[in-house]
């Protein structure tokens, strides 16, 4: 097949990367359970990469499961950022709810009253892709609200719409960070519907060479999708397999290690011409066009030591995190520390009272924090461990120097803008230097720098407009009235003569 | 004469030549380049300077814009300590880049503008469009008798707008 042209489907072994324990048996020993029908959702409309949708619905309107009840205003360009009931009810109201983010993060979140029935919206029809144009699948995916589940919750329909020359899909499967199963989950359960949906979306790109990456510590996920790809009978997709080491799964270092190129710094992976999405949004997209259901429900893990029964769940979203915990047995013993995502770049949460979101993959419990926080930072002793690891290939050590001395010149140059934030330099680091969150901060702080740069140019062209334009207008001005002088002069001549004409009427009279 | 003689003092003649013809290539390419480096454009270093500067156009300096103030720095000598918008940062940049000493930001010039965006209360303008007209960076709309809006993105935050107006309706919102 022409795939061999384009993808390895034995990557090469990075050289950077951690092997951090992976804890990941723990949640895959029982199948994936489905949550209770919620009582009540609460839904935030920030779904889609940081832009926020406007709510359609007005409090104690009924919904039914499906229905569109928030999208992005269409004229700022961002349709894609629709949001569905995820359950039918009664909307009970639209309000600031705490969500998952800093300590005091909060989002307008529409809150749905269940009634139980789970009534569809009549929109949710089935559709048959094979019949459709690459344009009216790429509509149907923004239609069904459907974003990156890898985490990211960058729009599908965007990533799949781009204009670039695509060579290449890859389907990421390589879950890297430890305790989190839902992707290898799926693809053993649900092999057929992630190898559909890859179908589907290579589809909406003109057929791309298509590819299921998969970590090389998922040996039945790699079977299932072997036997999901020839009972479908299809030689379109392939499956390949990275070494598992954290973090192969993320987005860049997986196309370098298949495809064998490097995504540019500031640039896309379409820029190369790929394509890289989560296996989860591939079994969203086909779950969209075999049932109808737009993106109302997602898998998430409920693992760590403080879990009693670990598994995975299939949860509508909106779904409050606690009811999800009782799904996997409840707490043992008292949370210490509750984790959204994975323990290597997840969010600290508060409490559990927050819902599921689109980009809830994981949530972990735990009774002593993942690392030891409470470790004293020590000097760097220059051992160059953390640029060994580094899967952006920077040296974290000149960094920490160039982010002590808030040397911007030199955190640019160093290429502070291609850290990934894995936290890779901090787990090696000897000394227990909190690396990544300088580099975070350094990344936030160039942005605002850059910004600030920008503005200031941009009103420099704009006085610098002005006063030209005022200049203008001052020679305009002089040369009109030098012109009136000018004519001035004729118009005393003229009167000169008039005078004399008059003079000669007063002669004639 | 023998012939060998000729032969080689021909080569050397050769060899002679070459060294020569290259070393003026050499030199000439270094002092072109010299020549270029050391005889920058009057209006580069201006420009030099007015990039260190925030484009704020408050002229809180005293001059009426930040090119007014950079060409001033350059030709008439005045202080670099004078640009409040900028601060601390501005300064030493600013030192750095003209090799002057660092003093502190002249305090007399007032309070640091250029960290908000003006607004006009609709309600209280009276279209008077003399805010139009001290705007340095074109950023307000409007026409005479008719209301005036800020465009908040254009804005730089200068205040200039603050002391035209008649009815005290514009205020600077963070």
């Amino acid at each position: 097949m022409s795939v061999r042209s384009v993808f390895n489907l034995q990557p090469a072994r990075p050289a950077w990367g951690i092997r951090p324990p992976a804890h990941k048996t723990q949640s895959m020993r029982d199948p994936i359970a489905s949550a209770p029908l919620p009582a009540q959702v609460s839904i935030p409309v920030e779904q889609s990469l940081g832009i926020r949708a406007e709510p359609l619905v007005e409090p104690s309107q009924r919904v039914r499961t499906g229905e569109l009840i928030a999208a992005a205003d269409s004229a700022a360009g961002w349709p894609g950022a629709r949001i569905h009931a995820s359950v039918s009810g009664h909307v009970r109201c639209i309000e600031e709810r705490p969500v998952a983010g800093d300590d005091t993060a909060t989002s307008l979140c529409i809150v749905i009253d269940s009634d139980g029935l789970d009534e569809r919206h009549p929109d949710c029809r089935p559709a048959d892709p094979w019949s459709l144009s690459p344009a009216q699948i790429i509509e149907r995916i923004r239609a069904g609200g459907i974003v990156g589940l890898g985490g990211a919750l960058f729009d599908t329909a965007a990533k799949l719409e781009c204009k670039a020359n695509v060579a290449g899909l890859i389907l990421n499967g390589a879950e890297c960070e430890p305790y989190i199963t839902c992707d290898e989950m799926l693809m053993r359960e649900r092999a057929d519907a992630v190898v559909e949906g890859a179908l589907i979306m290579a589809r909406a790109l003109g057929d791309p060479d298509t590819v299921i990456a998969v970590e090389s510590d998922m040996p039945e996920a790699r079977v299932a999708l072997h036997d999901a790809i020839d009972a479908r009978g299809t030689t379109a997709v392939s499956v390949a397999v990275v070494t598992a080491k954290y973090p192969a799964g993320g987005e860049r270092q997986l196309i370098e290690l298949i495809a064998g190129r490097e995504v540019p710094e500031y640039g896309l992976p379409s820029d190369i011409g790929m394509v890289c999405q989560n296996v989860a949004t591939a079994a969203a997209v086909a779950g969209l066009f075999a049932s109808g259901e737009p993106l109302i429900s997602r898998i998430v893990t409920v693992a760590g030591d403080n879990i009693a029964e670990p598994r995975n769940v299939d949860a509508r979203i909106g779904t409050s995190l606690s009811e999800l915990v009782s799904v996997a047995g409840g707490y043992v013993g008292e949370a210490h520390r509750l984790i959204m995502g994975g323990p290597m770049m997840g969010i600290a949460l508060p409490d559990d009272s927050m819902p599921v979101t689109k980009a809830t993959n994981c949530i972990i419990a735990l009774h002593e924090p993942a690392h030891e926080p409470s470790r004293v930072e020590m000097p760097c002793i220059r051992c160059a461990e953390c640029s060994e690891v580094c899967p952006a290939r920077l040296l974290p050590q000149e960094l920490l120097i160039a982010s002590r001395t808030s040397d911007t010149e030199a955190l640019e140059e160093l290429g502070v803008d291609a850290c990934i934030e894995c936290g890779c330099c901090d787990y090696v680091c000897p000394s227990y230097i909190p690396l990544t969150v300088r580099f975070i901060e350094a990344k936030r702080t160039l942005r605002e720098q850059r910004q600030t740069r920008h503005d200031a140019e941009h009103a420099r062209d704009r006085f610098e407009a002005r006063e030209a334009r005022l200049k203008d207008a001052a020679e305009a001005l002089t040369r009109e009235l030098d012109e009136q002088v000018e004519s001035l002069d004729e118009q005393t001549s003229i009167d000169e003569i008039m005078a004399r004409v008059g003079g000669g009427e007063e002669n004639d009279r | 004469m023998p012939d060998w003689f000729a032969a080689e003092s021909h080569r050397a003649l050769l060899a002679a030549i070459t060294l020569l013809g290259l070393l003026i290539l050499t030199v000439s390419i270094g002092l072109t380049v010299a020549a270029d480096r050391m005889n920058r454009n009057p209006a580069d270093a201006v420009e030099a300077v007015n990039r260190l500067l925030p484009q704020t156009q408050c002229g809180q300096c005293g001059y009426p814009g930040c090119r007014p103030y950079a060409e001033a720095i350059l030709h008439d000598a005045a202080p670099i300590n004078r640009c409040p918008p900028g601060g601390n940062a501005t300064l030493r940049a600013l030192a750095d880049l003209l090799d002057r000493p660092v003093t502190a930001v002249d305090e007399s010039l007032g309070t640091p503008t250029g960290a908000g965006k003006a607004f006009i209360d609709e309600a209280a303008c009276i279209g008077c469009a003399r805010c139009l007209q001290v705007c340095p960076v074109d950023a307000i709309l409007g026409a005479h008798q008719y209301m005036h809006t800020v465009i908040a993105d254009e804005c730089t935050g200068c205040e200039l707008c603050v002391a035209a107006c008649p009815v005290d309706c514009i205020s600077l919102r963070h």
